[in-house]
């Protein structure tokens, strides 16, 4: 088994130069007008955008006044650099990042683990009901948690209460709000639990057989067999999280609103991109913004797909 | 004796046998299971908080569940029930007619005509009866506040035709990808595959600006005509689930002089239902759940409004009265929900082929 991404390598570009019959010339039209609706859309929201937001990065285009639209060569960029706000986003995004991250990959592992476990009653029952979260969708999740963190008539701090432990300010705090979105973000990984568990009983059984006769324990088992057979699935994971943590805004934007409260703690990235874009109508300066988180995101997937080579395993057999 | 005192061990090493697994078992479940509440927990906090009105919620040592201090009419008067001990400690439900310092007048409301009891002891030791009462009025109340059957239509309107776009779209680019060959078709798969990671933002500035452009602002169409032009995930689904259909079955066809339209429909089509449905529900469920792209797009437009944003909207007025959150919060996942248990098995096996190669 392996993911989506096994497809993004070298191995499956194939060049084959031979000339066309007019049998496979048709065929390949055919083919083509099939792939009409994704290749015109390709142009129009992918490959054309990407390239205007290039173009507008190096203009002052503000949508309030568009007649006075000016080269301004790298201002948007010198100003990226300068700007505070940039930098307290920045470093918010990162300080999330290092929280979120490790737990959005372990928590899918673990979950799948203990659905796996054959010691578990209804193995179905409690994968669709440790999935039910994921279906939530954001604004009704975002105001479920807000309840329940309340310090006053939130469950959270009452529980902690009764068993004599003053809750946090789980919302209003700097300190408190990070582990707050961690654990809202906890709902949201309903698929790579899907995903993992599914890879997880991929996993051959004879060799958790060969194991047992070898004499191995189930922590053993899990370490050398079923972790390398599930790391292109949080390789998969690894990807998607980091490239959805940079862009994280709309569960604090719904939460805590627009201006990043408490203090800045939630003045993420998108949070001021959103905002200069959206709420200023700065477009040059937003797709600037929008640009260098690109490049960053680039740098970072480039980096994970080229670390794969060391820590991902596919298992032999299974090239196509 | 000797047969008899062998029996016991017999039995107890088949129990044990037999009792081994069941033990296992219930050393790993009963702790997944307190895991599953707690993760759960929310679902019933919403729940419970949607019934309930202020006092419920923020006096202290009110119930979980929504209840009012239980109160019972006698001689036109109304008097609080209290949990009351007789002598042999039995608990009784009786109202406090007469409140006196070491001596109580009681009644009891099951058995009115036995007249009044002589309770002795401090009534102010006592507790509070609870009776059950869920304010239904706060869905009413959320559901006008939301126009609930406006937004409903809008994000209806919205879902359904997207969901119409994207599986018509998909289901022809992922034919395009699983039978005809295409020079350059690794290539182009390998692009559509790393769609998927590319962030939304890079794209999303220009598409505003074009959408502004056609004066596509405060209109439902920003949220509807994309996606009639397919997206990676979903072609990804489809492809895998038409690489499964052997190909054998398409060249029948074609050799009783089936076209490359006539193959889809009559071949691939009717084995993929499952696939479709699926791609189907994550359309529905992501136009459902989307909140960035209204909010783009129509945060000045009450009329056209769906349900995130709506709820969103309401939140800003209310988020003082948490019962009023809660039910709004419930109202928004209810569609939802309801769909995924419907079309659950699907759904599920769906979202794995989205992401896991078989």
């Amino acid at each position: 088994m392996s993911t989506a991404f096994s497809e993004l390598s070298l191995k499956n570009l194939k060049f084959t130069r031979t000339k066309m019959t007019k049998l496979a010339r048709v065929e390949a039209l055919w083919g083509l007008l099939f792939l009409t609706p994704w290749l015109i859309g390709f142009f129009l929201w992918t490959l054309g955008p990407m390239v205007a937001s290039l173009v507008f990065s190096f203009t002052d285009f503000n949508l309030l006044h568009r007649e006075e639209l000016q080269w301004v060569g790298l201002a948007n960029y010198r100003l990226l650099f300068t700007d505070p706000n940039v930098k307290t986003a920045v470093s918010v995004s990162l300080r999330f990042a290092a929280m979120a991250l490790p737990v959005g990959i372990l928590q899918p592992v673990v979950m799948a683990a203990l659905l796996n476990d054959e010691r578990l009653w209804s193995k179905r029952l409690f994968t669709t009901l440790f999935y039910l979260p994921s279906i939530v969708p954001l604004v009704s999740a975002v105001y479920i948690w807000r309840g329940i963190m309340n310090t006053q008539t939130g469950w959270i701090n009452r529980f902690l209460e009764a068993i004599g432990i003053a809750g946090p300010d789980w919302l209003n705090s700097q300190a408190w709000i990070y582990p707050s979105l961690v654990i809202i973000g906890l709902w949201g990984v309903g698929d790579m639990m899907l995903y993992t568990l599914a890879t997880m009983q991929g996993v051959p059984t004879e060799l958790y057989e060969a194991a047992q006769v070898d004499g191995a324990g189930r922590f053993t088992q899990f370490r050398h067999i079923t972790l390398p057979m599930i790391t292109p699935v949080i390789f998969y994971n690894l990807i998607l999280s980091s490239i959805g943590i940079v862009q994280y805004f709309l569960v604090p934007f719904v939460l805590k609103g627009p201006n990043g409260d408490p203090g800045n703690a939630t003045w993420f990235y998108g949070m001021h991109l959103y905002k200069e874009a959206f709420s200023y109508s700065k477009m040059g300066y937003g797709a600037t913004l929008a640009w260098m988180l690109f490049l960053f995101v680039l740098v970072v997937t480039i980096f994970l797909f080229w670390s794969s080579k060391y820590w991902v395993f596919y298992p032999a057999g299974e090239e196509k | 004796m000797a047969t008899q005192s062998s029996r016991p061990a017999y039995t107890s090493s088949v129990l044990r046998r037999a009792i081994r697994p069941v033990l296992a078992g219930a050393t790993f479940s009963l702790p997944a299971i307190v895991i599953l509440t707690a993760f759960l927990s929310p679902f019933g906090y919403m729940t419970v908080t949607a019934l309930k009105d202020r006092p419920m919620i923020t006096e202290a040592g009110s119930p979980i569940l929504p209840s009012k201090p239980a109160s019972f009419v006698y001689e036109d008067e109304e008097y609080p029930v209290l949990l009351v001990p007789d002598e042999n400690g039995r608990m009784h439900e009786w109202a406090i007619i007469q409140k006196g310092r070491e001596e109580s007048t009681f009644i009891d409301p099951r058995n009115p005509e036995a007249g009044p009891i002589q309770w002795t002891g401090k009534w102010r030791t006592l507790e509070l009866s609870w009776e059950l009462s869920p304010v239904w009025e706060n869905f009413s109340y959320a559901w006008t506040q939301l126009d609930m059957l406006r937004t409903l239509r809008n994000t209806l309107l919205i879902a359904i035709l997207g969901v119409f776009g994207t599986t018509v779209s998909c289901t022809l680019v992922a034919y395009g990808f699983t039978r005809f060959r295409i020079p350059g078709k690794s290539i182009l798969f390998m692009v559509l595959v790393s769609t998927m990671i590319l962030p939304a933002f890079v794209t999303i500035v220009p598409t505003y600006i074009l959408f502004e452009r056609v004066g596509w602002m405060g209109t439902m169409l920003p949220l509807i005509v994309p996606h009639f032009f397919a997206n990676a995930y979903n072609v990804f689904v489809l492809r895998q689930y038409f690489l499964t259909i052997p190909r054998e079955m398409d060249e029948a066809a074609m050799i009783d002089g089936a076209g490359p339209i006539r193959t889809l429909t009559s071949v691939i089509l009717p084995q993929s239902i499952p696939a479709l449905i699926a791609v189907g529900i994550f359309h529905f469920m992501f136009a459902w759940n989307d909140f960035f792209g209204p909010l783009l797009y129509l945060s000045t437009e009450q009329e056209l409004q769906p349900i995130s944003i709506a709820i969103q909207g309401f939140n800003a007025r209310f988020s003082a009265r948490p019962h009023l959150v809660q039910s709004s919060a419930l109202l928004g996942l209810v569609v939802p929900l309801v769909l995924f248990f419907l079309a659950q098995r699907v759904f599920m096996r769906g979202i794995v082929f989205t992401g896991v190669e078989n």
